[in-house]
């Protein structure tokens, strides 16, 4: 599978951070229907994309994120008792309540926000890459977008900085075949994002998302390269959403359960578990005693959630300005 | 409940969806783009899969085909533009901006060229392009999915906005919109769109001429003046005012640019008092404009000064309580009736 020599701690971190990723969407999806939140955008499926790229990321390197980007959030290692609040809209969110389940922000962990406007996060994760290209750091900044996001004009333009001034950026375009009910083969020119790459001097790789190893190995290249400085690279992360695309969305009104089926039978959570179980790193009791331990997580998290307040109504009109006067 | 014989009761949605099926069928030149405006990209087996995100476009598809029903990449700006060159040589092109707070990816095509080519060619082109857009709060969305933004559009001349206020208003200013020869913007409230459907919508072709505001309920001791969604809630407030005996009139501005100035300063002469309800966010807003308007031409007539009611100079927050005190509700206005009225 993979010829990078992956040490046991990061493949076991790597299978908790998947699970963490899976059984928070799932919790998460339960809130929505009980009515907690309107809906969300499901990472369910995903799992392997951010976590086989942010296991190469340090704290101060920097992530930005899209509607959809509980995943991310959790693979940056975020605290998934303030991110379930924030899904609540509670005081005790990682946003104070004021952002929601499209906007989860953690500065201090990396996470400069996940952006529900549809490739607006790009041009200000090459500011970010810019940042630590000026202040002579080794730090990296990754913008995780959709297919549908790749047809915004303004990952053309940041594609062309960051190739002219060589940034340490990596465009992480995860391609889970759908923008909406729209197939990527209909909305994109030439059926391939990372082919768009050559156009503005940087590798672009297209990576079977399915496998976290095979993400693992090409983001830390990817890593590497920027942390050299050696410039961008264009990742197109093959992949598949397993839910509809937003709240009560039903998938089937545009895609055939075949095909639904082709892909999960390739599940990225799967696959890790049997690498694992072959490969002698751990048995099937300690990693489904790891699942037992995620889902109390997740449970505690959903409790921490619940019991907390909301804003206080004075919260309304704060933080809208620094200062203001 | 029983309906009166002859009303013809349909859904916002269902209202705006036959406009725009009568205008297609009416008129070879009319076109729909947009973001899954069909959905699954003509996909065989799945075709018109969704029919627009708030389903507004629904079976357009199937009738009219993919020539004249496009579902278009995320690319605003490409097809917005698009709507402008369509628009410009010989098409009449209506075109979905799924929300409204999208604009900014796309400003340019919409101010620089829609709003200007009429102009800056000396009246030799014309831009006969609909742009559809949902706007407000109240859906646990957030600040980017949330805005209003009526004032951003109407500060631009060349531009023609619309804020349709239930059924009837949806068809038949869409109607007058696809027929006009310059570019409209349709707001569509999504509150207003979730509503039950109440009162008649005629079946055949109607337009709302863009420019005129219309009463919605008499009344005697004060305006309430609505736009789109906050039409509603006057007429929510009217209805209470008039139980604790109070005469409220409810003026429904419908058309934004242009704005019928006639009939806002007609009613404020008769009630004297006026209460102006926007769920835009407040400075430089059609609360403000109105409010200015009233000053200068009704001055005398007053018996306070105008009272507005909006949103605070803020982003729209995503937790439901503190939403709940952003957008204008029924008691916020009459709660600004009493005070215009003492
Ligand atoms: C500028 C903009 N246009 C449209 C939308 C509405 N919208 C939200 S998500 C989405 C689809 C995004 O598809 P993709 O980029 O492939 O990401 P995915 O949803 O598959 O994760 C659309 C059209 C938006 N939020 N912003």
């Amino acid at each position: 599978m993979s010829a990078t020599k992956l040490d046991d701690k990061t493949l076991l971190w790597m299978y908790r951070t998947m699970l963490t990723i899976r059984r928070f969407e799932e919790q998460a999806r339960r809130e929505a229907d009980a009515g907690k939140l309107r809906g969300m955008h499901s990472a369910v499926g995903q799992e392997a994309v951010p976590t086989g790229v942010c296991v190469h990321l340090r704290d101060g390197d920097y992530i930005f994120g899209t509607h959809r980007s509980h995943h991310h959030c959790i693979a940056k290692g975020l605290d998934i008792k303030l991110m379930m609040a924030e899904l609540l809209g509670k005081a005790t969110g990682t946003n104070k309540g004021k952002g929601g389940t499209m906007h989860i922000a953690d500065i201090e962990k990396g996470m400069l926000g996940a952006n529900g406007i549809v490739g607006s996060n790009i041009p200000v994760a090459t500011g970010a890459a810019l940042r630590a290209q000026v202040q002579g750091t080794d730090l990296v900044s990754v913008v995780f977008f959709g297919d549908g996001a790749a047809n915004q004009g303004v990952l053309h333009e940041s594609m062309n900085l960051a190739g002219i001034w060589k940034l340490p950026i990596i465009f992480v375009c995860e391609n889970n075949r759908y923008a909406q009910s729209t197939p990527f083969e209909y909305a994109v020119a030439g059926e391939s994002v990372a082919d768009r790459a050559a156009g503005y001097d940087m590798p672009g790789i297209a990576v079977n998302g399915m496998s976290v190893l095979d993400v693992y190995e090409v983001a830390g290249e990817a890593v590497r390269r920027a942390r050299a400085g050696d410039g961008p690279t264009l990742i197109e992360a093959m992949t598949y959403r397993y839910m509809g695309h937003f709240g009560a969305d039903n998938p089937l009104m545009y895609r055939t359960e075949d095909e639904e089926d082709e892909f999960k039978a390739r599940d990225c959570n799967r696959q890790l578990k049997g690498y694992l179980m072959e490969n002698a790193i751990a048995t099937e009791a300690e990693l489904d005693a790891m699942d037992e331990e995620v889902l109390e997580e997740v449970a505690e998290a959903t409790r921490f959630a619940n019991d907390s307040p909301f804003p206080d109504p004075s919260e309304l009109t704060t933080d809208v300005y620094v200062s203001y006067r | 409940m029983v309906t009166d014989v002859g009303v013809r009761e349909i859904s916002y949605i269902q209202a705006f969806n036959e406009a725009l099926t009568d205008e297609m069928r009416r008129d070879p030149t009319v076109m729909v783009m947009g973001e899954d405006v069909a959905g699954a990209g003509g996909r065989e087996g799945f075709e018109d899969a969704w029919g627009g995100v708030m389903r507004l476009t629904k079976g357009l598809y199937p009738e009219f085909g993919p020539s004249r029903v496009r579902d278009t990449p995320i690319s605003e700006a490409g097809f917005i533009g698009a709507g402008v060159g369509a628009a410009a040589t010989g098409l009449r092109p209506v075109v979905e901006l799924m929300y409204v707070g999208f604009y900014g990816v796309c400003a340019d095509q919409i101010t620089n060229n829609a709003a200007k080519m009429h102009y800056m060619f000396g009246g030799k082109v014309k831009i006969p392009l609909t742009i559809f857009a949902g706007t407000g709060a109240g859906t646990n969305s957030a600040a980017q999915h949330s805005e209003t933004l009526y004032s951003l559009f109407v500060h631009f001349p060349g531009l023609k906005c619309v804020a349709p206020s239930d059924p009837y208003t949806a068809k038949g200013l869409l109607i007058a919109s696809i027929r006009d020869d310059d570019p409209v913007i349709v707001f569509n409230n999504r509150q207003l769109m979730g509503l039950r459907p109440e009162g008649h919508v005629p079946e055949e072709s109607y337009e709302i001429p863009i420019g005129e505001a219309r009463i919605v309920r008499e009344g005697s001791d004060v305006t309430l003046i609505g736009v789109g969604y906050t039409t509603h809630v006057c007429r929510q407030a009217a209805a209470d005012l008039e139980a604790e005996g109070y005469s409220a009139e409810v003026l429904d501005l419908l058309s934004l640019s242009p704005m019928d100035e006639d009939a806002i300063v007609s009613s404020v002469q008769k009630t004297r008092k006026v209460v102006i309800v926007d769920e835009d966010y407040p400075r430089c807003s059609m609360a403000g404009d109105i409010s200015a308007l009233v000053a200068e031409q009704a001055f005398d007539y007053l018996d306070a000064p105008p009272r507005r009611v909006t949103p605070p100079h803020t982003s729209v927050p995503y937790s439901r309580p503190l939403e709940a005190l952003y957008v204008p509700n029924k008691d916020d206005v009459v709660a600004a009736a009493h005070e215009v009225m003492e």
